[in-house]
């Protein structure tokens, strides 16, 4: 299976390809051709026709079609790499090359459906009310009677996705109904998604000049961040803050979500204990929305004990048992490097390992590494552990009284609080470490999709600005304003 | 995952036939025994060589009968290179001639130096002997869009240029601000940069200069061609006719996207060169081989051997992958079994360089996470 790049509609096989190969046996599963960074500066050029196919249609056609393609893309079989792809295809290729066990893949295929199935409903709360044409046209009138702009701010969005997170992929769905092309930079080891959606968003009839797939090495990443007007970067902690301030570029780094026990609630942490455990270890720890510190005053010794008890005895099974809840680190030498590196951190005064007890962390494969379930608990915030985020079931209990929560979270993508205490609760909503704040015992992984957790893509993709319309026929000096947007 | 590693195909280019080799090799050979004369005797000999002799368990005047007798040598180290006096290094029997010391590296400490009289002249007089006449005709002004300061290339088209007839146009590039820049994670700098030489680059070329001919690399060499496209022109348009270009970066699929989307039907001749080596010229880049890319040495001032990763006395079967080993054999240089810092495969002798030749030159994989590629 040879899955080309894809340049707007013109399939592009490189003389360069990545042999994709199962993480466990070795086996080839697919090539990848890799293009260079020019291409995609190239292709740029001719950027505005991808989001002019789009305008020729409808927006409400280009929502009924992306339903189609949901579809097509969750239960049907659709061509990808020149070969027929069933959704069972799919899903074992998806995890033979990136480790992730296979009932998350299918989990995350029904995140990917439900997206695409409740596109207008998403739109409707993204975009509060807005009708759609209006950011076809670019200006209209909203429902309070105002004229309304809203200026798209580049034809298309480029992506630099990540190898390793399925889940990602949600983001940039609504992406196409909201007019605007799409420019994807695979992630290597996941071309999967891309791939998959792209071909049933144009069997669905979607425009094929509307999407452009570009696998490649990281020079393309780099063309896609310097020539794209509006792109979205997935990386780590020095990937955000090189593109800090950058307002062409959204960088998703990670997490650092956090569940805070307010002093009311925190002698009934059992009760929470369900919560807990999901938000660290659904969808094998591996997004930024799972939790990777608990905050209490008291009872941090047992609650760590307690999640140790739960998650401690995960073990690695094989990929296609529906049990099985850890995903691989395919690249070799990962596990053992990250498992390194924990360990010392828990080594630090103040720290200790409350999985410790259930048998070693690190399993080595052949060809990849797993890390079990990790628990530490912190007896204050200080040791660098507490503010640590892994790609597998990981966090720490850190005792630190309410009152300095605040000061000693950091930035926080999700916050469950578990707290009825008013003053406490005001306290959160105000705290601008916290970006989605779930008030109340929600697992932290729990997505409302109709308010997405960082920032909201028509803002991002859009701006709103006044525009003000005259007849040009009235005589000169008596033109009526005849509307305003506020900014 | 990984990239495919090249296995001898048969060759669609017109091989060297037998008694060529031989005959390369025996003028190698010659060619080798005079060198020893020169840099290890007393009265025309360098500094450095000499005194170096003195701890050799042979002597190189009298043991070294043949190229593969410099296996004797231990292999050269750079870091040799690094720091003065930078007259160490000049043979004594060119003593008082005009010299002139170009820099490798450089971002941060000192740099490694060579010392050149001729060397680069002679180096690129030969090289331009390869250029088609048709591409880069006799008298055409060329544009050298890559690195300034204290480097071997930027004279050395110069001097090209001048050889050939021609006026050379320089921009102002500092490659060590480009690698610090990257290295910094400063990147919307980096691109201002690159716009910044592309900027100097397209006033030169639309200043009535009547410029045929430029140097530069594969990454300003896209960045000026998307640069020209957006101006609702092409690199043809603006009147070059023939690319000289060079760098690790040269890869089949970017050589065949540049033939087919940025050139708009001028030549490129891919290079492999450094400051120890000079100048190794291609074989003709063709569809018909995959575009692949072959560097041959300019033989007998330098050689090219592809050694075995361990065992760096050994050369690997044609086709084979191996680390690139470097001889440089002039009257003013002597570089014996020089591991550069890149890897390939090795190529059959082609009938116009009757010897081997390396492709698919990458950065040697063990070193390749230290190495920064950046504009230049």
């Amino acid at each position: 299976m040879h899955l080309t790049a894809f340049r707007f509609g013109k399939p592009y096989e490189s003389l360069e390809r990545n042999r994709l190969v199962h993480f466990l046996t070795g086996e080839p599963v697919a090539e990848v051709s890799q293009v260079g960074g020019a291409i995609v500066g190239r292709d740029l050029r001719k950027a505005a026709q991808a989001r002019q196919a789009l305008l020729k249609f409808d927006p409400e056609e280009i929502v009924e079609r992306l339903q189609t393609a949901g579809n097509l893309y969750a239960m049907g079989t659709v061509e990808v790499g020149g070969v027929p792809q069933t959704p069972d295809d799919f899903v074992r290729q998806q995890s033979a090359t990136t480790g992730l066990p296979e009932s998350l893949c299918r989990a995350n295929m029904k995140k990917n459906l439900f997206v695409l199935s409740n596109m207008d409903r998403m739109l409707d709360a993204l975009s509060r009310g807005l009708p759609p044409e209006i950011l076809w046209k670019g200006y209209g009138t909203e429902h309070r009677d105002v004229v309304v702009s809203y200026q798209a701010q580049s034809p298309v969005l480029g992506l630099v996705l990540p190898s390793n997170s399925p889940g990602v992929h949600t983001l940039w769905l609504p992406v196409i109904a909201l007019g605007v092309g799409l420019l994807l930079k695979p992630g290597g080891q996941e071309p999967w998604t891309p791939y998959r959606m792209a071909a049933a968003m144009i069997e669905a009839g979607i425009p094929a000049e509307a999407i452009g797939l570009y696998p490649g090495p990281t020079d393309v990443g780099s063309a896609i961040l310097a020539g794209c007007g509006r792109s979205m970067i997935f990386g780590s902690a020095k990937t955000v803050e090189q593109y800090r301030g950058n307002p062409a570029v959204q960088v998703h780094g990670p997490g650092f979500s956090k569940i805070l026990l307010g002093d009311d609630c925190v002698d009934r942490w059992e009760d929470y204990l369900d919560v807990m455990a999901d938000s660290i270890a659904a969808n094998s720890g591996r997004g930024c929305i799972n939790c990777s510190a608990i905050y209490a005053s008291r009872h941090t010794r047992e609650i760590a004990d307690a999640l140790a008890e739960r998650l401690g005895p995960l073990e690695v099974k094989p990929p296609d048992d529906p049990e099985a809840a850890l995903a691989a680190f395919t690249i070799p030498g990962a596990a053992k490097a990250i498992w390194e590196q924990i360990e010392g951190l828990l080594d630090k005064p103040g720290v200790s390992h409350a999985t410790a007890a259930h048998g070693p962390r690190f399993v080595e494969g052949e060809r990849c590494g797993w890390l079990r379930p990790v628990i530490a608990h912190c007896s204050s915030p200080d040791p660098d552990i507490a503010r640590a985020e892994y790609m597998f079931p990981f966090a720490s209990v850190v005792e630190c009284p309410q009152a300095a929560m605040l000061d000693r979270i950091g930035p926080t993508l999700v916050a469950t609080a578990i707290t009825a205490d008013e003053a406490f609760r005001q306290s959160l909503i105000n705290s601008t470490q916290i970006d989605r704040l779930n008030l109340g015992p929600l697992p932290t992984i729990k997505l409302d999709w109709l308010q997405p957790h960082e920032g909201n893509i028509i803002d991002f993709l859009y701006r709103s600005r006044a525009l003000q319309l005259a007849d040009i026929t009235a005589a000169s000096g008596s033109a009526l304003a005849a509307g305003a947007a506020a900014g | 995952m990984t990239t495919e590693t090249a296995t001898e195909q048969p060759a669609v280019f017109e091989l060297a036939d037998e008694q060529s080799i031989a005959r390369s090799r025996e003028k190698l050979d010659a060619h080798t025994v005079e060198m020893m004369a020169w840099h290890f005797h007393p009265s025309t000999g360098s500094p450095f060589w000499l005194q170096y002799a003195e701890s050799l368990p042979f002597d190189p005047l009298t043991e070294v009968r043949c190229f593969d007798d410099l296996k004797k040598f231990p292999p050269f180290e750079d870091e040799w290179l690094r720091g003065g006096p930078v007259t160490r290094w000049i043979p004594k029997g060119f003593a008082g001639q005009p010299a002139y010391v170009f820099e490798t590296g450089g971002t941060t400490g000192t740099p490694k130096s060579r010392v050149n009289l001729r060397d680069f002249r002679t180096d690129y007089e030969e090289f331009s002997a390869t250029l088609p006449e048709e591409y880069f005709p006799k008298g055409a002004n060329w544009l050298m869009l890559g690195p300034s300061g204290p480097r071997r290339l930027r004279l050395s088209i110069e001097h090209l240029a001048q050889y050939r007839g021609g006026i050379c146009f320089c921009i102002d590039l500092d490659p060590r601000w480009v690698i610090k820049l990257i290295q910094k994670g400063w990147m919307e700098h980096l691109e201002a940069y690159k716009q910044h030489c592309i900027d100097q680059a397209i006033t030169i070329l639309e200043a009535g200069h009547d410029i045929r001919c430029m140097f530069t690399t594969p990454k300003l060499l896209e960045a000026l061609a998307l640069a020209l496209e957006k101006k609702g022109t092409t690199i043809r348009e603006v009147g070059i006719t023939g690319i000289f270009s060079g760098g690790t970066e040269f890869t089949p699929q970017w050589t065949r996207f540049a033939v087919e989307e940025l050139l708009d039907g001028a030549y490129m001749t891919p290079t492999y060169g450094n400051t120890l080596m000079g100048l190794a010229a291609s074989r003709p880049v063709v569809p018909a081989d995959g575009y692949t890319i072959a560097y041959y040495a300019p033989q007998p001032r330098a050689v090219i051997e592809l050694v075995d990763f361990d065992d760096t006395n050994s050369v690997v079967p044609y086709g084979g992958t191996g680390r690139v080993k470097l001889t440089t054999l002039t009257k003013e240089t002597f570089v014996p079994g020089f591991l550069e810092r890149d890897e390939g495969e090795r190529e059959r002798p082609y009938v116009k360089y009757p010897w081997d030749g390396v492709s698919g030159v990458r950065p040697f994989h063990k070193l390749a996470t230290a190495t920064t590629v950046g504009v230049y």
